[in-house]
């Protein structure tokens, strides 16, 4: 009994540091996020916590009616959504032609998955070179091919698409390599069983291949849409937002709102909105994967 | 039919293997080149007289030196931090039986769904508060204690024979001389996983460095870098060199030891 009531002290104490952590650093500031939308906490209360006042939902309120943050709700979204798509789609290819034991693979992977570890914002910085409109690498390319050139990031019909094409280029990599895991997954005799009943390589592809991958499909869209949600550092680094806050994010108004204007109780509303956008696209993935083996 | 097939699959991958890389190695190159070289059409892809004119420039005018040391302080501590404090926690939630186990598990796995950027605004008042603003304690924080590396650890460790820490302590060994001996040496693979990706995202971290260190002495490397391209936005030259600079590091740590940060990924994939 002495025994039981020791390791059960011991696991407290390892578990301590842990906990006060994630405790004070995260639970707290979470909680105090959520209670800091209800107030007008600006510079004046960073300096004085007495000029904070409760205003109840009036940021939520002013949010609603702010153009400006339904733009930054809209590119966060198209971004998500059409990158995500994007990256899935790259990510998928690259591992149906990567996933089988053949000779060099592992070093393309190795390659195809760089990008996914390199700093965003040296990546970023490389990008808006690439991106030139005079001596950039791809207008001297799309030059050759009679076209352009292109204002990629000064003409806010091309700003977004030129974000997504940098995150895609970055992110396919880590989708491959889980979808790798996931088709290796899948067991041969699947696919000699379909082979015998006469299924061909598409058939095999339709009605093996997809349906056994989609449990790893859910969960790389999901981590794939909540990583692209929390999108900053490439905008900020290449277009601050702009032009005509056509790549402004819900992270990079949040960032603005909150430690450039210091209206803390305003961006902490945003916060909160983006926490239940991400926990929206949570339930969706617990959702699927309860249909599936239903 | 076979053969053809398999070297057209070849002839694609390498294709895309040098688009993957081209923005890269383009950095490269233009990082060796003069200044004002790279602004010429059509764009060189080499470098007609290789120069280190702007390796130099970082390190002596720019003095980026200092926040390389500053990135390898902020990057190296927050990985060994978060080595020491996720093994005993995710030791103690595989290993040991204690009231209340499941229900902390439980807490903590509701915790991954919160995105970190959600306490950003708090955590800064907090860190003020704390004295801990321009410090690189107040920068390595969120990243001392991450819930994804207790579950890998907790993972990693449920496969120790209990058998094996029961002897110990019928031989008399303390918790912490068992937690030292015989688990530090079992789950060693997984805390060299831990540690790259600790190191990896601390190195790469922009967001809250940028909202933690306002001082530019203590600027981590993407910091210093994301402000000096603001200033110097026409030098492609010097900041491809700075980009370069910036990545070294990372690929130093990836390269050698990618076989665990893939495991790392998978094994998050897995939990799901």
């Amino acid at each position: 009994m002495t025994t039981e009531r020791s390791t059960s002290r011991a696991a407290w104490l390892f578990l301590t540091p842990a906990l006060v952590l994630i405790g004070v650093f995260f639970v707290l500031p979470v909680i105090a996020s959520l209670l800091l939308s209800f107030t007008d906490f600006d510079i004046y209360a960073v300096a004085d916590l007495r000029n904070a006042r409760i205003v109840g939902v009036k940021n939520y309120g002013d949010l609603l009616h702010a153009p400006i943050f339904w733009t930054a709700l809209r590119n966060t979204a198209f971004f998500a959504v059409v990158g995500g798509t994007l990256t899935m789609a790259a990510a998928l290819a690259a591992a149906l032609a990567l996933a089988a034991r053949r000779p060099f693979n592992g070093f393309f992977r190795t390659i195809y998955f760089t990008p996914f570890v390199l700093t965003v914002v040296a990546i970023a910085i490389m990008w808006r070179y690439l991106y030139h409109p005079r001596y950039g690498l791809l207008n001297y390319l799309l030059g050759l091919a009679g076209l352009g050139p292109i204002d990629f990031l000064g003409d806010p019909h091309w700003s977004m698409p030129a974000i997504i094409v940098l995150a895609v280029w970055r992110n396919f990599g880590y989708g491959m390599l889980i979808f790798i895991a996931g088709l290796q997954a899948i067991p041969a005799q699947l696919y000699e069983a379909a082979q015998l009943d006469g299924a061909g390589a598409w058939a095999r592809f339709r009605h093996v291949t997809l349906p056994m991958l989609r449990p790893t499909f859910v969960f790389v869209g999901v981590i794939t849409a909540i990583g692209f949600f929390q999108l900053f550092t490439e905008p900020y680094v290449l277009t601050q937002g702009g032009p005509l806050k056509s790549t402004l994010s819900v992270m990079l108004y949040m960032y603005e709102e909150g430690f450039r204007w210091w209206r803390i109780g305003h961006a902490a509303a945003v916060a909160v909105v983006f926490f239940l956008i991400v926990l929206f696209v949570t339930w969706l993935q617990l959702r699927l994967q309860r249909e599936r083996t239903a | 039919m076979r053969r053809l097939s398999s070297l057209l699959i070849y002839a694609a991958l390498v294709l895309v293997a040098l688009a993957i890389l081209m923005p890269v190695l383009w950095m490269v190159s233009v990082s060796f080149m003069p200044s004002g070289s790279a602004n010429t059409y059509p764009p060189p892809w080499i470098p007609r007289h290789p120069t280190l004119v702007h390796y130099r420039e970082l390190f002596t005018r720019l003095e980026i030196g200092r926040h390389l040391i500053n990135s390898a302080i902020v990057s190296v501590s927050a990985a060994v931090l978060s080595v020491l404090v996720t093994s005993m926690a995710g030791y103690a939630l595989a290993k040991l039986r204690f009231r209340g186990r499941q229900y902390l598990t439980g807490l903590l796995v509701a915790g991954m769904v919160v995105p970190a950027q959600v306490a950003m605004l708090p955590l800064f008042l907090l860190v003020k508060w704390f004295g801990l603003v321009n410090t690189f304690g107040g920068a390595i924080i969120p990243l001392a204690a991450p819930i994804f590396g207790i579950f890998l650890v907790r993972q990693y460790a449920l496969s120790i024979p209990d058998a094996l820490l029961d002897a110990a302590r019928v031989d008399g060994a303390s918790e912490f001389r068992i937690y030292r001996s015989i688990v530090l040496p079992a789950i060693r693979p997984v805390l060299i996983t831990l540690a790259i990706f600790t190191f990896v995202a601390a190195w790469n971290d922009f967001m809250w460095p940028l909202i933690v260190l306002n001082d530019e002495s203590r600027y981590t490397l993407p910091v210093a870098l994301a402000t000096l391209s603001g200033e110097h936005a026409q030098d492609a030259e010097l900041m491809m060199a700075g980009a370069v600079l910036t990545v070294l590091p990372v690929l130093a740590v990836f390269f050698p030891l990618q076989r665990y940060y893939v495991q790392g990924i998978l094994a998050g994939s897995v939990k799901g």
